[in-house]
């Protein structure tokens, strides 16, 4: 008899997959490179890339797939956090008006002219708020409604933000159909601590997050503080999702999409459904970012876009296999 | 054990002793379930609950759920859980915070679940079971937790007669067993009468009568608490209580 842990199987294979992503990633766009060669140069071997090529690969193309890694993680790592937390197979980020909150700190951090290290921390007290709000709204009752309330209501306000300062209006709307677009390497290097921040809080939680699946009053009697492992919960996720909305703007459906997908793989306990996560919401960023800027090349599709289209048919295949659907 | 609760409750003052069957019974809304809830801890009240001398509000919550686990009425069911893990998480008192299950946890989990005749379920899905198997689960669950007390919220309002027989035989077996001592809420009279060493009657949040089931299920009582017409046949294992029409 097993418990249902994470299965190294599993964990390989979405291991694998962050490999393959980052690698196909790192070889393909304007100027193909061999991506075996690239496999080796990332691990540090020489190769017979010319000066220029290595510059492509380190400078560019690198630091665009680890973010889009990053970012998908930590949509995907929300996405499935928050369904535990709100027992509720819809929660992600968007759904729920995290990610709205996120977006109006972050647009008015962006038409304040505010530096670009403020933004995270403006769109995570926007995030915080926000996820408050659903959650009060919405406690013993309707979740997903009074996240599409919370969400219409910050847009309003956001598009009043962006009225009032028409000169910063092209930067945002960019940013608000999401992008992955680098500076070297500025942007990880802002996203990452509050990645790795939330990732570790979240996965230390996992196992808890099962017993938090029995409701309230049942994981009281099993000796858990529910409420106290919620707020931990929700507010490291909302601190992922922040900062990645700040630095890549509005990427919808991640969080559904992902998480779900690994729950059919590789059964429902928060155990493994957390940290493959992690691993499949990175590749499937890097790769859904390596589509957006291939396929209509030499132009490129705003990724939030590009998930947007598979994501709300995705989104409502779920509606209509998942049985016990609480909303 | 004593509770004095308020509210809900009033005055109500009751000592169970290790290893008996104490069913609470009473007319809907007369407080049952707030009992349980308050001595199994999930809800706040004013008043003491003490277990073996010690005051529950001394206890944190992982003591506490290692003295007493609770059956709900109505368990949530987690979608997609199976049974093994489910009945993993009364483990949870024991498995540190950031930690893991031992091999300890495990072999109480298989041991239990052979026990209640689950091990073919262990690795179905719950949603999956029908009625009777699942409330085999959900007091599997409350085993493994190897707590002393066990509280079971109306354990048998979900099934036929057959499995109601059946569940209350289980735990009455594993009651001797394992020395447990059960406090259990039960609408059926004539059962909580047959299985349940002791019944308190609650009535409007109070103690209205309690003692051996000979002593509370009588006309009277029912009649009056109750306002049901009742006709109470000594059975061979203790009052047989049979509704009447006008």
């Amino acid at each position: 008899m097993k418990p249902a842990r994470l299965s190294l199987v599993w964990l390989g294979a979405g291991v694998a997959a962050v490999a393959v992503a980052l690698v196909l990633g790192v070889s393909l766009g304007p100027v193909s490179l061999p991506p075996f060669e690239v496999a080796k140069q990332l691990l540090g071997f020489d190769t017979g890339l010319s000066q220029l090529e290595v510059g492509i690969i380190t400078q560019i193309r690198l630091p665009r797939v680890l973010l889009g890694l990053i970012v998908g993680a930590m949509l995907a790592l929300a996405g499935g956090c928050f369904q535990g937390v709100f027992r509720n197979p819809l929660a992600d980020p968007y759904l729920l008006g995290i990610a709205a909150g996120a977006g109006l700190g972050a647009t008015t951090a962006i038409a304040m002219r505010a530096d670009q290290a403020i933004i995270p921390i403006v769109a995570f007290l926007g995030a915080m708020v926000s996820a408050a709000l659903t959650y009060l709204l919405g406690q013993g009752r309707n979740l997903i409604l009074a996240g599409v309330a919370v969400s219409s209501f910050l847009a309003a306000v956001q598009t009043y933000v962006l009225q009032r300062n028409v000169d910063t209006i092209r930067e945002v709307y960019s940013w608000l159909l999401g992008r992955l677009d680098t500076h070297g390497y500025r942007e990880i290097n802002l996203l990452l601590p509050y990645a790795l921040i939330a990732t570790i809080v979240v996965l230390a939680l996992r196992r808890e997050l099962d017993a938090l699946s029995v409701g309230d009053a049942e994981a009281a009697s099993l000796g858990l503080h529910p409420q106290r492992s919620r707020l931990i919960l929700l507010t490291a996720a909302a601190l992922g999702t922040a900062a990645a909305v700040a630095v890549s703007g509005l990427i919808g459906f991640v969080g559904i999409i992902v998480p779900h997908i690994v729950r059919l793989l590789a059964g429902g306990s928060y155990r493994s459904i957390l940290p493959l996560s992690v691993l499949f919401g990175a590749a499937f960023l890097a790769l859904v970012d390596l589509a957006a800027r291939t396929l209509v090349a030499p132009g490129e599709l705003p990724i939030g876009v590009v998930t947007a289209f598979f994501g709300a048919p995705f989104f409502v295949l779920v509606l209509r296999v998942t049985r016990t659907v609480s909303l | 054990m004593a509770i004095e609760g308020n509210e809900i409750l009033r005055g109500v003052d009751l000592d169970i002793a290790p290893g008996e069957w104490v069913a609470v019974i009473g007319p809907n809304g007369a407080g049952k379930s707030t009992l349980l809830r308050a001595v199994g801890g999930s809800l706040s009240h004013s008043g003491t609950v003490s277990f073996g001398g010690t005051d529950k509000a001394a206890l944190s919550r992982r003591q506490r759920a290692r003295i007493v686990a609770t059956v709900p009425q109505h368990p949530v069911v987690p979608p997609g859980m199976r049974v093994v893990d489910y009945v993993l998480l009364g483990r949870t008192p024991y498995i540190a915070p950031l930690g893991r299950e031992s091999h300890g946890d495990m072999s109480i989990v298989e041991e239990r679940l052979s026990a209640l005749d689950l091990d073919g379920f262990a690795h179905r899905r719950l949603e999956t079971l029908s009625g009777g198997e699942r409330q085999r689960v959900f007091l599997a669950r409350a085993l493994v937790q190897s707590a002393p007390i066990l509280l079971l919220d109306e354990p048998t309002s979900a099934l036929d007669i057959g499995h109601q027989q059946e569940v209350l035989e289980l735990v009455d077996a594993l009651r001797r067993e394992h020395q447990l001592t059960v406090l259990a809420t039960m609408h059926d009279l004539s059962l909580a009468g047959e299985f349940a060493d002791r019944l308190v009657l609650l009535a409007n949040g109070s103690v209205v009568a309690s003692g051996p089931p000979a002593q509370v299920l009588t006309e009277e009582l029912l009649q009056h608490h109750y306002r049901a017409r009742v006709r109470v046949i000594a059975g061979d294992f203790g009052p047989v209580v049979v509704p009447i029409r006008a």
